[in-house]
């Protein structure tokens, strides 16, 4: 993985001092919370309803042991022992005092993390494809890329007042793992004719109250040249969005309003502007950057048979493990959605016993999925009954992996200011009412995500069940949507009709899905169900 | 008047009051203009060369507008003064330096010791901007 040169050290250095600078300025009086706001949100630390809230950024979702082992440290120390990782395959803390913010910023510069841009009205985080260097699937390994993209990003001086927040995602894969076209910038590595890299280019994606799926806009920019149209794109945003409505200030809202024609013509103005000005990064630095990713030093003649003589083992592989591009090899993911848990939540013993598990079997590489679950991607298959072992051990050998209860909630009314409805308990007691493995396998690949308001940072939009909670006349509400997708089939979920209580939701969900029972047909998984019946069965079984 | 703006040139002040983007269009003489947010910086390209103060206002520090504004006024050629007004706090002045302002009239007073640390506090940066500052990636390939 990338590791700091003295640069990028003094960058994150001089970050945490100038974070220090201006708490210490903060709490002084000498500016006012408004004013100081924007500058902690640049810092990943949100007010929310119990205490502040502290995002660290993990860059494309990749982290090695020592940073893992970091984040457990910070969890027992400056929180209550636990962490939680988010759909944007970032880690945050729930329980964090102002005061502490600068020592944990220091800490995390140690091991090369920051919190950098991971809230506020910024370029946000760069997600990718947790399978990144290990999918069968992909073409190239997008993370050099990432990193590029992280760096040109960083403390961009023209883009750090935006309209709104701005998420990149970045695949390079024909499958999507990352919700890519949910992104108000989604790339995916392409090659061309001549058989050079470049990116496909989708703009204008987002979820919150005005769904949009981004729209393409440029089949092909040369991969050098990616720098200078994020900019583009960019530019002709933060000139033209509206600024008196913060509902109305993604960049989605723009790509709509002008259309996406007439927004593709003016990024291609000003790109063609751009390619002028000489800021784009020269092939030498990529290359520098993309040593770091160079496979690690694969084993050839490994054996590929799997002992499956324990059937609760022979589950797990089934389940959890993915095709690995080197023979020999499988990526393990690790379920973070235990029944009756909190979803994306881990200990910090759980979090070194990972650690651990990736020094010894994964060549010290950990991902982090915006399902929220962890990936070790590098595993001899020869090691997967100790993986499991020790994982079981530690509580993290769930198999339901893309299953009914490998559920995506957002912390919802429990912890959230924005929150109308509480999301925790409702995807407990759905994971509770579909508990036996036998019956989750049964219904396959089903992927239910909850928001609890229309901000939809639970993803309700893409779920193939989507449930959104809403406050009606005082009183927690859910609707239920159908049929959204966040991969490469992307759409948008319909709402059914008029909303559930608290068991009248999970009473729905069942009925939907023995209706999917009833009427699929060979392979077919519920999604691919809904999509030839449409909704009205549904309609039927659940308001009949 | 004068004395509340924080200058980076060594030229002596514009003394013609700015007039608004609208007046300048309609009358041909004048040397010195503002531009509110939400203004089209670009009016003002086919007329640079006869302009000495380009006021770029900025109504709340959060609204970021004015910032391409100033990269597309100095990447189209405008050497002259470029003045940033307005709702101007210290923790924003080392962005808009970097985006080609070096002229500064803030609403509040600017303490000039925070100021000093904040626009010497990093010694480097990722990306080529609308100042001299060498990006990283120069630095490391020589």
């Amino acid at each position: 993985m990338y590791r700091y040169d003295q640069y990028d050290q003094a960058i994150v250095d001089a970050r945490v001092e100038e974070f220090r600078d201006q708490a210490a300025r903060r709490l002084a009086g000498q500016m006012t919370e408004d004013q100081f706001k924007p500058l902690r949100l640049k810092n990943g630390l949100y007010l929310q309803l119990h205490a502040y809230m502290l995002r660290i950024a993990i860059p494309y979702g990749t982290l090695n042991s020592r940073q893992l082992r970091m984040l457990g440290h910070i969890a027992r120390t400056y929180d209550r022992g636990y962490g939680h990782f988010t759909t944007r395959q970032n880690i945050q803390y729930h329980w964090i005092k102002l005061q502490d913010a600068p020592d944990i910023l220091a800490e995390l510069a140690t091991v090369e993390m920051h919190a950098i841009q991971t809230s506020g009205e910024s370029i946000r985080n760069i997600s990718a494809d947790q399978y990144a260097g290990a999918a069968a699937d992909e073409i190239c390994d997008p993370r050099p890329w990432a990193e590029l993209i992280r760096q040109a990003t960083t403390f961009h001086p023209e883009f750090s007042y935006l309209p709104r927040k701005f998420k990149i995602a970045l695949i390079a894969s024909p499958t999507d793992r990352a919700a890519l076209r949910w992104h108000d910038l989604a790339l995916r590595i392409v090659r061309n004719e001549a058989g050079e890299e470049g990116f496909e280019v989708f703009a204008g994606g987002g979820m919150g109250r005005t769904p949009f799926i981004a729209y393409p806009i440029r089949a092909f920019c040369p991969a050098e040249q990616i720098f200078s149209y994020i900019q583009a794109v960019l530019r002709v945003w933060n000139s033209h969005a509206r600024r008196d409505n913060i509902h109305k200030q993604r960049m989605k809202i723009l790509v709509h309003d002008l259309g996406h024609e007439e927004f593709t013509r003016q990024v291609e103005e000003t790109f063609a502007h751009m390619l002028t000005l000489g800021t784009d990064f020269p092939r030498a630095e990529y290359e520098r950057i993309a040593a770091y990713f160079t496979p690690p030093p694969f084993e050839t003649g490994l054996p590929e048979e799997i002992d499956r003589a324990d059937p609760e083992f022979a589950l797990w592989v089934d389940r959890q493990t993915a095709a690995h591009k080197a023979p020999g090899y499988a990526i393990v993911n690790v379920s973070l959605k235990r029944v009756g848990g909190i979803g994306g939540d881990i200990t910090a013993d759980q979090m070194d016993i990972v650690a651990d598990l990736a020094e010894r079997y994964s060549f010290d590489d950990i991902r982090v999925s915006h399902a929220q679950n962890l990936v070790l991607p590098h595993v001899r298959k020869q090691d997967l009954h100790a993986v499991w072992q020790a994982l079981d051990a530690a509580g993290l050998a769930d198999v339901n992996l893309d299953l009914v209860t490998d559920i995506i909630a957002c912390p919802g009314l429990d912890y959230c200011t924005l929150a109308n409805a509480r999301s925790i308990p409702i995807a407990q007691k759905i994971a509770q009412r579909f508990a036996d493995i036998d019956r989750q396998l049964e219904l396959g690949e089903l992927k239910i995500k909850i928001s609890g308001c229309i901000n939809a940072c639970g993803h309700h939009h893409a779920g193939h069940i989507g449930i959104l909670g809403v406050d009606r006349k005082g009183t927690e509400n859910y609707q239920l949507l159908l049929g959204g997708s966040g991969a490469e089939d992307t759409s948008l979920g319909k709402i059914t009709g008029p909303g559930f209580d608290e068991d009248g939701i999970v009473d729905a969900v069942e009925k939907t899905t023995d209706v999917y029972l009833r009427e699929r047909q060979d392979g077919e998984r519920f999604l691919d169900t809904y999509r030839r019946i449409g909704v009205e069965p549904f309609k039927e079984a659940i308001y009949g | 008047m004068a004395e509340d703006i924080i200058r980076f040139r060594d030229d002596e002040p514009h003394e013609e009051p700015a007039v608004s983007l609208d007046a300048f269009l309609d009358q041909s003489d004048a040397t010195a203009v503002r531009i509110e947010a939400g203004e089209d910086p670009q009016q003002l390209i086919p007329h640079l060369a006869r302009l000495a103060l380009i006021e770029v206002d900025f109504p709340r520090f959060r609204d970021g507008r004015g910032y391409s504004s100033a990269r597309i006024l100095r990447e189209a050629g405008y050497t002259g003064e470029l003045r940033a007004s307005g709702d101007v706090l210290v923790d924003q002045m080392l962005f808009m330096r970097r985006c080609g302002f070096d002229s500064f009239a803030p609403d509040a007073p600017i303490d000039r010791a925070v100021l000093d640390a904040t626009l010497a506090r990093y010694d480097y940066v990722y990306q080529t901007a609308t100042d001299a500052a060498v990006p990283v990636w120069k630095l490391r390939h020589g």
